[in-house]
């Protein structure tokens, strides 16, 4: 393969059309959420503000912009300023590298998911950074019992990516995808428990109920971002937000077949048959954090050493039995 | 005596409350934490205390009505039975109508449904689900309706009167009451696919927050705490009031001792109080709601000790009287009380979020402790 | 190890069904009111803050015996009377009801040995300060007699006629029943 050089013009631009895109999608995301909690509830929801309520989020961002940065008087203020936006940025780059469609995508880079994996992994430096720079004992709990998560949740998280990663010989996210064609690899055994694994991994990834034991508001109040107000919350918020669609959109290049049909590969030339790929791709991602907005809304919150738990006693074990099974159908059938 | 931190010692002082969504009002705990490990657990009460007692001693009895609604929030009828019902028995010429006692059981049942259903919601708010509690709002607001319908007030009845009760109930209410019966019954197990069965809560409930028979004694634990120990004690059926001895009904019990054994007899509980409300209303008899003869100044003399089955367990009204219009003393034995003094030596060692999972398997209304 | 497989098994499972239980519910229709734009009825027993009860005649019952002033355990009502010279009856002058300090235990509706008192149906009760809830409840029946189209006529005590002549509190409903 040949080394290109990386258009760093179209990769601004790329990176202002992203953060666009995050911030919008956000604001979508939590009208959503809402809407469905709501109804889940039996209640409306926001039905106020423009139609249907959609502008809701919208005025709820900027009365977050519009509020006071209250730093605590005993906090380290530059740790404290750096929190959120550490936790907020990563997943925007993690975003430029995935494959929405064969074109749409900012940058193919060989080691992609290595990439991915990598920037997801300073979230939880961000929610450490904010437990601990907060000076709040609730905010280091939450900060502790994150750093804990995901230590425990990276090796099965890795190990399910490394069946698919081992299935399909590539580490690029494009050719993962074109790997797959209309043959998802969740239609195979491996790729199945693989694919169930890498959700709940996910979901406690990005820290939402029935994992969402950093910020437990019902044991620590608000854990980390405790002492977070205005957009310093608001970008906890975004980070949140935007990590949910990164965990899902991973899981489609990698299990869902990214933006092709079940068993029908879209190769068609064209700007119309993008489009089409990329509504597809994006109905998939769409669809999971549907249900992980569904979960949480349904289930309690798990302990802290039940996840643990869960997570060495049936997750890891799955996992390695998973890919070790993966392997030897390799050697044996040729894969 | 709150404990000074020891500075030598690597413990983590935490002031869980006053204000802290888990303690349910102004409960303070004072934890000492290793990690997440709770080393001592110390309640701190009285941030609420708005001196009912002493109000019911320069008020005259009738001028308690409106107090006693305003300890217990989540089950104000029972509260306002037992004080009733500890004036009348100083009362000996008062006749109570047989109507006026079935029409406070009837209420005192659904208000007991309409508490437990608020403790479940809070409960579960507690463990992080967030939509059980409106599933169970909907069916409390159903009660609140009803009880509404023949009370005049959603929360804070004060339907109860030395004599009877202040409004009488129509064909159509009972029928309204038969019909939430009905509706309850149908719900009952949608709350048991839900939350009961489910895995993550049967998780974070079982064998949690152990209470054995002789702690649960010795404490003087009472109401669902105690039976939820295995030991069947309802003061509905132990030293009987009103008319419940005539009413068929269980004290559901169970052996678990932990906080799914609280959660189990609570559900039992709701039930249980299905069947009275049913039986009741079948057997409530016509005629007048209120005495005939109620004095117009209750001069009572002499000392009682009246107690009744509130939500949370046994409710005692200690009143003595010099023959004066306002009492002497008054003394409330609220159930909550004790059942919270346990929390201190049921919490050593516990992780932080049982130790939430067990103050909210408690049902504590803070109002009620700090009186 | 069977045991582990089970417990998984199970597990998973019941997370299914308490899924299944909220998609169900999620799709059934919303159970709230609206409020601004819908308001629940009112039930008729429902106990708001006391008033006068407004006769057919136009009056109230009122006969300034101060009963429900003393019944009321916590001071809320304040009740104004004068005597006339020669009048065999106290007049009412002023009857307020400091609304802020009540607790609607319902003593002194009870009490009234003329049921001159009822309870309003004033549900959605708002206001800016304190002083909104210090009601002059003689002036609210004034307002209510005039609502009901009935005029509010003082009885003249000294000639004793049976009744006026005019049967005016016949058509329009009013809630001054027995």
């Amino acid at each position: 393969m040949q080394i290109e050089s990386p258009n760093i013009l179209l990769i601004v631009v790329a990176a202002v059309v992203m953060v666009l895109y995050v911030f919008t999608n956000s604001a979508v995301l939590v009208w959503v959420e809402r809407k469905v909690s709501a109804h889940i509830q039996r209640r409306p929801g926001p039905f106020e503000v423009g139609p249907f309520g959609l502008l809701q989020t919208a005025i709820d961002g900027l009365k977050l912009m519009a509020k006071q940065l209250i730093i605590p008087g005993k906090a380290d203020k530059r740790l404290f300023m750096l929190a959120p936006v550490l936790s907020f940025v990563p997943p925007i780059a993690a975003l430029l590298t995935v494959p929405f469609g064969k074109v749409v995508q900012v940058q193919n880079l060989d080691i992609g998911i290595l990439f991915i994996l990598s920037l997801a992994a300073l979230n939880v430096l961000a929610i450490l950074i904010a437990g601990w720079a907060s000076a709040n004992k609730y905010s280091l709990f939450g900060a502790v019992r994150s750093v804990a998560q995901n230590i425990a949740y990276e090796i099965p998280l890795l190990l399910s990516l490394l069946t698919a990663v081992l299935w399909m010989g590539t580490l690029n996210l494009g050719e993962l995808v074109d790997a797959q064609g209309g043959f998802w690899f969740v239609f195979t055994p491996f790729g199945f428990v693989a694919f169930l694994i890498y959700f709940v991994t996910g979901m406690a990834e990005t820290n939402r109920a029935p994992f969402d034991l950093p910020e437990a508001e019902s044991e620590l109040t608000a854990g980390f971002h405790t002492e977070y107000s205005g957009m310093g919350f608001g970008l906890f918020f975004l980070g949140e937000y935007t990590n949910m669609i990164l965990v899902s959109a991973i899981a489609t290049s990698l299990f869902l077949g990214g933006y092709n049909l079940p068993f029908v590969t879209l190769n068609g030339e064209g700007v119309l048959w993008e489009l089409i790929r990329v509504l597809i791709f994006l109905a998939k991602a769409y669809f999971l954090i549907f249900v992980m907005i569904w979960m949480r809304w349904t289930f309690p919150r798990v302990r802290f050493d039940q996840l643990l738990n869960l997570c060495w006693k049936v997750l890891i074990p799955f996992s390695l039995v998973n890919l070790a099974a993966a392997a030897i159908w390799i050697k044996a059938v040729g894969g | 005596m709150i404990q000074k931190p020891d500075p030598t010692q690597e413990t983590l002082v935490l002031n869980m409350g006053p204000q802290h969504p888990s303690t349910h009002g102004v409960l303070r705990v004072v934890l000492h934490c290793d990690g997440e490990y709770v080393l001592d657990a110390e309640p701190v009460i009285g941030y609420g205390h708005r001196m009912h007692e002493l109000i019911g001693e320069v008020r005259d009895h009738r001028g308690f009505y409106a107090n006693v609604g305003r300890m217990d929030y989540g089950g104000a009828l029972s509260f306002g039975h037992g004080h009733i019902l500890a004036v009348e028995r100083m009362l000996p010429d008062l006749e109570v109508p047989e109507r006026a006692e079935y029409l406070r059981v009837i209420t005192t049942e659904l208000n007991r449904v309409a508490s437990h259903l608020l403790w479940f919601g809070a409960f579960l708010l507690d463990l992080g689900a967030f939509t059980p509690i409106l599933y169970s709002f909907d069916d409390r607001e159903a009660i609140l309706d009803l009880l509404e319908h023949v009370t005049g007030a959603r929360l804070t009845f004060s339907y109860m009167r030395v004599g009877g009760v202040c409004a009488d109930v129509d064909k159509d209410w009972c029928d309204g009451v038969l019909a939430f019966v009905k509706r309850m019954r149908d719900r009952i197990p949608m709350y048991h696919k839900l939350v009961s069965g489910n895995i993550i809560f049967r998780k974070r409930v079982e064998d949690v927050g152990l209470i054995t028979r002789d702690m649960a004694l010795k404490y003087g634990c009472t109401g669902p705490v105690i039976r939820g120990s295995g030991i069947p004690y309802d003061v509905r059926r132990s030293e009987p009031y009103s008319i419940y001895p005539e009413l068929d009904f269980d004290i559901p019990t169970s052996e678990r001792c932990d906080c799914m054994g609280r959660y189990d007899v609570r559900w039992a509980e709701i039930e249980q109080s299905l069947r009275i409300i049913e039986q009741a209303i079948a057997k409530l008899p016509e005629g007048p709601v209120m005495a005939e003869k109620v004095p117009k100044v209750i001069k009572a003399k002499g000392e009682v000790y009246q107690a009744v089955e509130a939500a949370r367990g046994s409710l005692g009204y200690y009143i003595a009287c010099d023959g004066s219009t306002s009492p002497y003393r008054m003394k409330i034995r609220v159930p909550s009380y004790s059942n919270l003094s346990i929390l201190k030596e049921l919490t050593r060692g516990i992780l932080l979020s049982d130790l939430v999972a067990v103050m909210g398997s408690f049902d504590l209304v803070i109002p009620e402790i700090d009186r | 190890m069977l045991n582990y497989f089970k417990e998984i098994f199970v597990g998973i499972k019941s997370l299914l069904i308490g899924m299944k239980v909220t998609a169900f519910y999620g799709t059934k229709r919303t159970i709230t009111a609206h409020y601004p734009f819908e308001k629940i009825p009112v039930t008729l027993n429902f106990r708001g803050h006391i008033d006068l009860v407004v006769t057919k005649k136009g009056y109230h019952k009122c006969i300034t015996c101060g009963m429900c002033e003393r019944a009321c355990p916590s001071g809320c009502i304040t009740l104004d009377s004068v005597k006339p010279e020669g009048a065999k009856k106290k007049k009412l002058t002023g009857y307020t009801l400091d609304f802020t300090k009540c607790s609607l235990c319902g003593n002194c509706v009870e009490t009234c040995p003329t049921n001159a008192i009822k309870y309003s149906n004033d549900y959605y009760l708002v206001g800016t300060s304190r002083h909104d809830f210090h009601f002059d409840l003689l002036d609210r029946a004034m307002k209510a007699a005039e609502e009901m189209g009935i005029e509010w006529t003082e009885p003249v005590e000294k000639p004793k006629e049976p009744k006026e002549p005019q049967a005016e509190g016949g058509e329009s409903p009013s809630p001054a029943g027995a």
